[in-house]
Parts: C-alpha cells; sequence; structure tokens
C-alpha cells in the first residue's frame, strides 16, 4: 500500500515529521498514517522519542517538520486548529495528571462543561456512564487523592472519553501502575478497542499489543523502524534493533 | 464493625472484622500530669531550678499587670474617647450611616450563612454572639441598641435566605450583592449629592479608616496581585518586563515613603483640579503596595503546579484562559493560602502608618486624646486597648484562614 493511498483512508496522517530539543535531534522524519479504528501500539526503548511523537498528535509538544493531519485538520502555529484537534483527540497520561482539586465526577464533566458547553445534568449523566463503563462509579464524589492509581488512571480513560473523542492517545497507561493494578486498566482499553476507538497507544505491554493491536511500530534514535502485523511483529522481526529490543523485554 | 476511615476495598478484601483481629490498638498515649511536670521540667536540680525562676518571672510579671489594669488603670478614657476613637470626626448626627453600612454586611453574612452553611455560618453566629455580648456593655442605651442591632440584622438575613430557597440565580444573586456592598459602604460613608450630605473632613474618621484601607486594600490587591503574577509569567515579553518591573520596584520601596511620596510629591506634581484626596491617595497607595507582594505570594503557588496539570487541561480542550480560572488558580491560590492571609494581616496592620501622613487614623487619633489634659498619661490604656481591636481582627482573619485551609484539605496531599 503506498502511502498516499493510506493518507486519503487515515484519520491520523503524519509525514516526515522532526522535531528537535535544543540540539537534540528527538523525531527524525516519521511517517504513520492510522486509519480510522485502528489500534497502533508504539513500543521502543526508552529515549526513542515515542512519547514525543504521540504528544505532537495533539500538539502538546510542535513539530518543526513536516506534517501532521488529524482528521483532516492540519496542526499549525493556528491556535484554532490545535483546539479543534485536541477537542477529538482524547489523551491518558503516564502519570494520569488527574485535576486533584475537583472529585471524580467534576473531573469528568468539566470539559463537556466548559468545552462543549454541555448542560450540567446531562455531563452528569455523561459522566455516571462513563464511570460505569470503566467499573469506578462508586468513587464519584471522591477526590482523586483517595483513589488507588489503578483506578485514578481509570478516571483518567472516563475523562478523556467524556468529550466524545474519534482518536485516543495512551502515553505509557500502566507504566506508573503497581503490577496487581495494571490488568484493570488493560482490561478498560481493550474495551474500548473492541468498541471500534481509534487508539494509538504507546506501551511495553507486550500481550496487550498481541492481542487488541492491529498494527506495532518499534521506534529507537528517533525513527520509526519497523512497522508490522503483531503475529509478525514478534514471530518474524526484521531489523536487528527489533530483535534486540525483543529479547530484551520478553525475557 | 465499620471503622471510620477504613476504605472500603481494605473491608472487602479483608472482611469486615479483619481490622479487629489482626490490628492492634496504637499504645497508650494518656499522659499523667505529675509523670510530664517530673519528666520535663524537674529532671535534674538545674531544671528544677530554671523553672521555679521562669515561674516567678512569668508569674511576678502577671501580677503586676493584673494589679495595674484592676487598680491603677484609668479606663474611663476609653468609655470617654470610644467615639473619638473609632470614628473619629464622623458627625453624630450622620453615625446612623456608619450603622447602616454594618448593618448592610449583617444582612449579607446572615443571608451567606444559610445559603452555605459551614465556615459562613460559624462566622456569622461568633459575631452575632459577640455584638450581643458587646450590647450588655453599659453604653447609653441607644448605642445598645445600636450594638444589638447587628445581630438583629444578621438573624433577618438568615431568616430571608430560609425564605428564598437556595436556587442557582439566588447564589449568583448574593455574590453581585456581595460585590456591590463594596461601592455601597463607601457611598453611604461618604454621601452623594443632596440627598446624602457628603461628609467632610475624610481623613480623621479614626478606626474607620484603618477599617476601610484593610477592606479596600484586600479586596482589591489580591485580585490586582493575581493579574500581576500572571502577568510576570506571561508569554508576551512586554508585559511580562511591565509587571516584573511594577513588583520590583514596589518591593524595593518602604511602605512609609511610598506614603509620603503620595502625599507630598503628588500634591506638587499634580494641579489641584485632578489631584484626588488624601485618603483616596493613601488607600491607592497601600493597594498598590500590598499587591505587589501579593503578586509573589500568588507566583510561589503558580510555580508549584506541576506540568502535567497544564497538558491534562490542554488534552481535554481547555484553552488557555480556561486552564488558568477553572485548573492552575484554584490549586495555586490553595496552596498559598497561609501567605496570602500573612499579607492581609500584614495590610491591615501598616494602616497605622496612615498616621505619619497626617490622616487622623485609630493610632494618631489616640495620640490627640493623649494631648488632652484630662487624659494625661493613660497612654497604656490607650495602647492596650488599640493592641486588643487589631489582635481579635488580626486573629479572626488568621483563625478562618486556618479553617479554609483544614477544610480544602491542603497539606493532606
Amino acid at each position: 500500500m503506498s502511502v498516499s493511498e493510506e493518507t486519503g483512508s487515515g484519520i491520523i496522517v503524519c509525514e516526515d515529521v522532526h522535531k528537535w530539543f535544543g540540539d537534540f535531534h528527538v523525531l527524525r522524519g516519521i511517517s504513520l498514517s492510522v486509519r480510522k479504528g485502528e489500534v497502533v501500539v508504539i513500543c521502543g526503548p526508552s529515549g526513542s522519542g515515542k512519547s514525543t511523537f504521540i504528544r505532537t498528535i495533539n500538539r502538546l509538544e510542535e513539530h518543526q517538520r513536516g506534517r501532521i493531519v488529524v482528521d483532516g485538520v492540519e496542526l499549525t502555529h493556528d491556535l484554532r486548529n490545535t483546539e479543534t484537534v485536541r477537542r477529538d483527540v482524547g489523551m491518558v497520561f503516564q502519570q494520569f495528571n488527574l485535576f486533584p482539586h475537583l472529585t471524580v465526577q467534576q473531573n469528568i464533566t468539566l470539559a463537556p462543561v466548559w468545552v462543549l458547553k454541555m448542560k450540567r445534568s446531562e455531563a452528569d449523566a455523561v459522566a455516571v456512564e462513563l464511570l460505569e463503563r470503566v467499573g469506578i462509579l462508586e468513587q464519584a464524589d471522591k477526590f482523586p487523592g483517595q483513589l488507588s492509581g489503578g483506578q485514578q488512571q481509570r478516571v483518567c480513560i472516563a475523562r478523556a472519553l467524556a468529550m466524545s473523542p474519534k482518536i485516543m492517545l495512551f502515553d505509557e497507561p500502566t507504566s506508573a501502575l503497581d503490577p496487581e493494578m495494571i490488568k484493570e486498566v488493560l482490561d478498560a482499553m481493550k474495551e474500548l478497542a473492541r468498541s471500534g476507538m481509534t487508539m494509538i497507544v504507546v506501551t511495553h505491554e507486550m500481550g496487550f499489543a498481541r492481542e487488541v493491536a492491529d498494527r506495532i511500530c518499534f521506534f529507537d534514535f528517533g525513527e520509526l523502524i519497523e512497522e508490522n502485523r503483531p503475529e509478525e511483529f514478534f514471530a518474524r522481526p526484521e531489523n536487528e534493533r527489533t530483535k534486540l529490543f525483543l529479547s530484551q523485554i520478553l525475557h | 464493625m465499620k471503622r471510620a476511615g477504613m476504605p472500603r476495598e481494605y473491608e472487602e478484601r479483608h472482611g469486615s472484622d479483619a481490622s479487629s483481629k489482626h490490628v492492634l490498638p496504637p499504645p497508650g498515649q494518656r499522659i499523667h500530669v505529675l509523670r510530664w511536670l517530673r519528666e520535663n521540667l524537674f529532671s535534674n536540680w538545674w531544671n528544677a531550678l530554671l523553672t521555679v525562676a521562669a515561674a516567678a518571672l512569668i508569674g511576678s510579671i502577671l501580677l503586676g499587670l493584673t494589679r495595674w489594669a484592676i487598680s491603677e488603670a484609668e479606663w474611663q478614657v476609653i468609655p470617654a474617647n470610644l467615639k473619638l476613637l473609632l470614628v473619629g470626626t464622623y458627625p453624630v448626627e450622620s453615625l446612623w450611616r456608619v450603622w447602616t453600612c454594618l448593618y448592610v454586611i449583617a444582612l449579607l453574612l446572615g443571608f451567606s450563612a444559610r445559603l452555605h452553611r459551614g465556615l459562613i455560618l460559624r462566622v456569622a453566629v461568633t459575631t452575632g454572639i459577640a455584638s450581643i455580648a458587646l450590647a450588655f456593655i453599659p453604653f447609653s442605651w441607644a448605642t445598645r441598641g445600636w450594638i444589638a442591632g447587628f445581630a438583629v440584622a444578621a438573624s433577618a438575613g438568615f431568616g430571608l435566605a430560609a425564605l428564598v430557597g437556595r436556587g442557582a440565580w439566588i447564589r449568583r444573586i448574593e455574590a453581585a450583592t456581595w460585590i456591590l456592598s463594596f461601592p455601597l459602604v463607601l457611598i453611604l460613608l461618604n454621601g452623594v449629592g443632596s440627598f446624602l450630605p457628603v461628609i467632610e473632613g475624610r481623613d480623621t474618621w479614626g478606626f474607620l479608616l484603618n477599617l476601610l484601607g484593610a477592606v479596600l486594600g484586600i479586596g482589591l490587591s489580591l485580585p490586582i496581585g493575581i493579574l500581576l503574577a500572571l502577568g510576570r509569567r506571561s508569554r508576551l515579553p512586554a508585559i511580562r518586563w511591565i509587571c516584573t518591573a511594577y513588583i520590583e520596584l514596589i518591593r524595593g520601596v518602604p511602605l512609609i515613603t511610598l506614603l509620603f511620596m503620595a502625599s507630598i510629591m503628588l500634591q506638587l506634581l499634580l494641579p489641584d483640579s485632578i489631584r484626588p484626596d488624601l485618603v483616596v491617595r493613601a488607600m491607592v497607595t497601600i493597594t498598590a503596595f500590598s499587591a505587589a507582594y501579593m503578586a509573589e505570594n500568588v507566583r510561589g503557588g503558580l510555580q508549584a503546579i506541576p506540568k502535567g496539570q497544564y497538558e491534562a487541561a490542554y488534552a481535554v480542550g481547555l484553552g488557555g484562559f480556561l486552564t488558568t480560572i477553572l485548573i492552575i488558580l484554584p490549586q495555586a491560590l490553595r496552596a498559598v493560602i497561609p501567605a496570602i492571609v500573612g499579607q492581609f494581616i500584614a495590610l491591615f496592620k501598616d494602616t497605622t502608618l496612615f498616621g505619619f501622613i497626617s490622616i487622623l487614623e485609630l493610632l494618631s487619633v489616640s495620640r490627640s486624646v493623649l494631648g488632652n489634659l484630662e487624659w494625661r498619661g493613660t497612654i497604656f490604656e490607650l495602647y492596650v486597648f488599640i493592641g486588643l481591636i487589631f489582635w481579635v481582627l488580626c486573629y479572626s482573619m488568621s483563625s478562618i484562614s486556618r479553617r479554609i485551609e483544614r477544610s480544602l484539605g491542603v497539606g493532606e496531599r
């Protein structure tokens, strides 16, 4: 499949994306296109630019060369474009980043009420529905500081979903969690993937990748080195660095 | 048995009686008075000696003070000059305006107390009780009536709130009325047009000036300080430089110097027609001064907010303005409540510096009382009284702030 064909059908299209932190060349010409409903897992050693890359998709980081088009809107210096894209793209962070001064319910209803101008009663109903979906309805009136890491991360997922995004980005969603809490978060993500959400997930959870990903991308030194369907990726990695990485993380 | 504070999950996992079976109670912490005394104050002969000497010193000071307060002090100086101390030369026939201002505030306080309960209710009840207690002091009957009126007005506000309920628009009206009460009080006190004659001699109103300076200064310096703090962190260099320059300039000069500049230099620089009143200049100066400090307090709070909070807010689609208002400022201000209230208290006490630019506030009125032959040598009585007034109000502010902190759970995170 050629790049131009993919561009036509991709909900996210990145072409030759470059970024520097000072003199450090973090992203070196990433081209990636994601179809609607596709689940893409990005893996790679730390410092390979994978987090930076998904953060350019909702412009928490600005790219300095190349093009990023999300659902037909190109990310440029035009703030209105950025805001449009952010409305359609939900993000889940490694460190949760819930708003500690608001209750769980308020964390979820805040953006729908202020950004989408939803009625409060309507937003509350959405929040209840989402909390039920991620299995923590009974925590609605608590503050984030009173929840376990796994619960906080599920609130974070619910908060992002409240904006009815077309795309969800996950930036190492389980890396800050205790082992016994990883499963509850992965389960919520699997359910989301099955519901047809377009997802880009930066993670080291290879079991999750094998089970739900449509495609796995391997990043190293700011480059997209290899991408393939999971079964191929694990069974027949082509690149030496991919093989090395897989041998390190699977054993 | 369900224990308070035991997370529900814990009980689900371990069964509800797990806590009573396997968890030991904390070791006893009862303190026996005698044992405590022996361990802390009389552990050896040297400590015992120090304890006795210190007790003797403290005892003799307290004894002397008590003897002075009971038998020597001429407390009559306070009631005889009370009106002068509190409102200075404010004309007696217009004093109803001052009372009306207090009643407006009492009414609002009572209203808010019913609406929000909690802390405001506590404050309203405390001031209500205080006013009733004050009404028992044998002033003239008219004065006692006026004082008790404060509690009546607060109760009226409470009753009114009970009648109208707690709808969202009621809250909006309440907030608007609180804000409107500022200009209303100023207009009432000062007078406007022919209906309410303007009262001359604004610069000799005694404690009323300290109060006005504090209320205006607090009410205005916080919002101005927040804007300055945000400005100092702005991405636009011009705004950043202006705010930084303002803050550093003001903070580098003593308040008293600024007051002198406002009182004397402006007089020389500005033509008569546009020169504001001395009191206005003093209020503006103290507000401007306090705002610079407030800005740095607020900036300290802003600095403490992790980057992830901005990112999370942007990621859910909030713009820069909403992020600041809804996410950043609430957390930043919470973090620096103690510093902000400290600045409020400092500002209130700094209003006594108005005396240096010949404004007759509480402290300088008391000096003019001393000039009266009849009240010579009553300097201690007056200063004790003044100290008490300031202490009561400052302590109230600080205890209210402590309660706010507790109710917001600062420090629990």
